[in-house]
């Protein structure tokens, strides 16, 4: 019968218009973020970063730039340099995250904001002060360590015991205090520190460590 | 009396709100029938390329995501694919997994915005995009949730992906499957029978099967024109040889077969995940690679993967330095824009907008 499926039609538009609205009026509103959401304004550590500029290199785009100086107090580790510039041009920053991925020490990390809109692109370029100045509100992008659990970040469960897992966030950058540098090592994690023992972590074990901190 | 005609040439775009970008074709029309198509391409092109030769093999990564924005994940995998066998590495089994999961949910997306443009093309403003867009909507929240972008997703690497599904994944994915079964079965109600659209697009511009493998269509229109080919069958990467599919092949190689094409695949897609999410087990998910890759001189490699739109292959050449030495990008768009004058000579312009969104082009792949 002919418009029989336009009246089946209409009825998913009648069933819609009875929904509850699935936008959100947004300054008011906000959509929940996810902790590894890729945001602007870097976070970055300057007590953790040693100045070896594995982040510019390994930019695509080339946009941090970095000068140092060799330090006076140089510490027994290695060496260690007085920074002097640290620019990231926001403005050709596409939020690729392959800066943090690089950098070796945690010291530089994802933001969790995104609404930095300047007038001017001048202003879009982040100096050293301001990260230094920053709230820290780091994005758990490539640091598993911030996600609130512990564990191999790869290990990962069988999809069915996760299921039943908490299904809430741990940490929400935003809605959290800023974090300071001791607290986002992954020094302070459990498989780090028995694998710097010298203990090889099998999946079994993390699991049943895992299972233990629950 | 009699009165004089003569064709009458007309440009369709670069700025026109139907050419799924900044794509231009000339027209040359006989009263309302299309009597002579060329297509003009070329205003989204960058170079990626050339860019992807002096940038590291990781690095380029984040160039695919730019290709086809639609469907960046499985943009991600063919490089990723391309990379590994230049490599002559094998990511370890969960990544596989994570990574057909992903490229599915991203197949829905892709799939879903094809529909609902189609549907828009025809004339039904908004209501069953806007229903798309919800269901897409879910999909990139999903994405944000594994790799904090939505669009750019940059998930997958050499060697895996990135790194492993947070734990409230996973009830997350639960949770969007469940509503969108729901969501999906209302949009195929509002739309698989609708008798508008049925005769807007039943026997409107059919391509036939010779005619699409000669001209080496593939994707969903190659399927449309009755032809059985998929490269998640005939060349199973990731973990495709591990789940069970159908291939939905059309009988009428017309529009409307495009359009359900689709919609079968979307329903296929969720088969798949729903058989990853049986299968995926613990595992790491990401290889131990050095960040800056170095393969060895002279290498070359072929990665090919079954993406939204067709065939989408890498074909890299190694010269034993930390950036490709050529990236050739096969991308499904392009090609199958080469059918456009079979699609458009002989019908009428108010069917060129539709086949044109029939056969879903992305100028971001067919510039690149």
């Amino acid at each position: 019968m002919y418009g029989f499926a336009m009246v089946k039609g209409l009825l998913v538009t009648l069933k819609n218009l009875t929904r509850k609205p699935f936008t959100i009026q947004y300054p008011e509103e906000r959509a929940r973020q996810h902790p590894r959401f890729r945001g602007e304004e870097f976070v970055w550590y300057e007590e953790r970063c040693t100045g070896c500029a594995s982040c510019a290199k390994y930019c695509p785009l080339g946009i941090i730039k970095i000068v140092t100086s060799p330090s006076e107090s140089a510490i027994p580790q290695g060496d260690k340099y007085r920074l002097e510039v640290f620019d990231i041009e926001l403005q050709r920053c596409m939020f690729c995250g392959l800066c943090v991925e690089a950098c070796p020490y945690d010291a530089l990390f994802m933001g969790s904001g995104f609404e930095q809109g300047q007038y001017s692109r001048k202003n879009m370029v982040i100096t050293i002060d301001q990260l230094r100045n920053a709230e820290k509100h780091p994005s758990t992008w490539f640091r598993p360590q911030l996600e609130g659990y512990e564990g191999e970040p790869s290990s990962g469960r069988g999809s069915r015991s996760i299921a039943q897992g908490d299904s809430r966030f741990t940490y929400d950058p935003r809605g959290g205090p800023p974090l300071g540098w001791r607290e986002v090592g992954r020094e302070g994690w459990r498989w780090h520190q028995r694998e710097k023992a010298g203990m090889r972590l099998d999946t079994e074990s993390a699991e049943q460590a895992g299972a233990g901190d629950e | 009396m009699t009165i004089r005609t003569e064709p009458m040439t007309v440009n369709v775009g670069p700025q026109h709100p139907s050419t799924h970008g900044v794509f231009r074709v000339r027209i040359t029309f006989d009263g309302e029938d299309i009597v002579e198509v060329e297509p003009v391409f070329g205003y989204l092109h960058r170079g990626t390329e050339k860019l992807a030769e002096e940038r590291n093999y990781v690095q380029v990564v984040t160039l695919t995501d730019r290709l086809d924005y639609t469907s960046s994940m499985i943009n991600n995998q063919a490089y990723c694919i391309a990379v590994e066998r230049l490599l002559g590495v094998e990511p370890p089994p969960r990544a596989k997994y994570l990574r057909t999961l992903t490229a599915e949910l991203q197949r829905i997306a892709a799939h879903l915005i094809a529909v609902g443009f189609f549907v828009q093309e025809l004339g039904a403003f908004g209501t069953p995009l806007m229903y798309a867009f919800r269901s897409r909507e879910r999909i990139l929240e999903l994405f944000e949730m594994l790799c904090g972008a939505r669009i750019t997703v940059s998930y997958m690497r050499p060697g895996g992906v990135f790194a492993d599904a947070p734990r409230e994944f996973w009830p997350a994915l639960d949770r969007f499957l469940e509503d969108f079964e729901v969501e999906f079965a209302e949009m195929e109600q509002l739309l698989l029978e609708n008798e508008i659209l049925m005769i807007r697009t039943r026997g409107v511009s059919p391509i036939p099967p010779e005619v699409a493998v000669n001209n080496s269509v593939s994707g969903p229109v190659l399927r449309a024109s009755g032809v059985n080919w998929d490269w998640r069958k005939q060349d199973p990467y990731d973990a495709y040889d591990q789940v069970e599919f159908d291939v939905p092949v059309g009988s009428h190689w017309d529009n409307y077969d495009r359009f359900w094409v689709r919609i079968q695949e979307v329903h296929q897609s969720l088969r798949i995940i729903r058989q990853c999410i049986e299968q995926i087990e613990p595992g790491p998910a990401r290889l131990e690679l050095p960040l800056v890759l170095r393969p060895d001189p002279g290498r070359e490699a072929y990665g090919r993967v079954e993406a939204s739109k067709g065939e989408l292959a890498f074909y890299l050449v190694s010269d034993g330095g930390i950036a490709p030495y050529r990236c050739k990008i096969r991308s499904p768009s392009l090609i199958n824009l080469t059918i456009i004058e079979e699609l458009l000579v002989g019908w009428k312009l108010a069917d060129m907008i539709v086949s044109l969104g029939s056969i879903d082009i992305n100028m971001g792949e067919v510039d690149r």
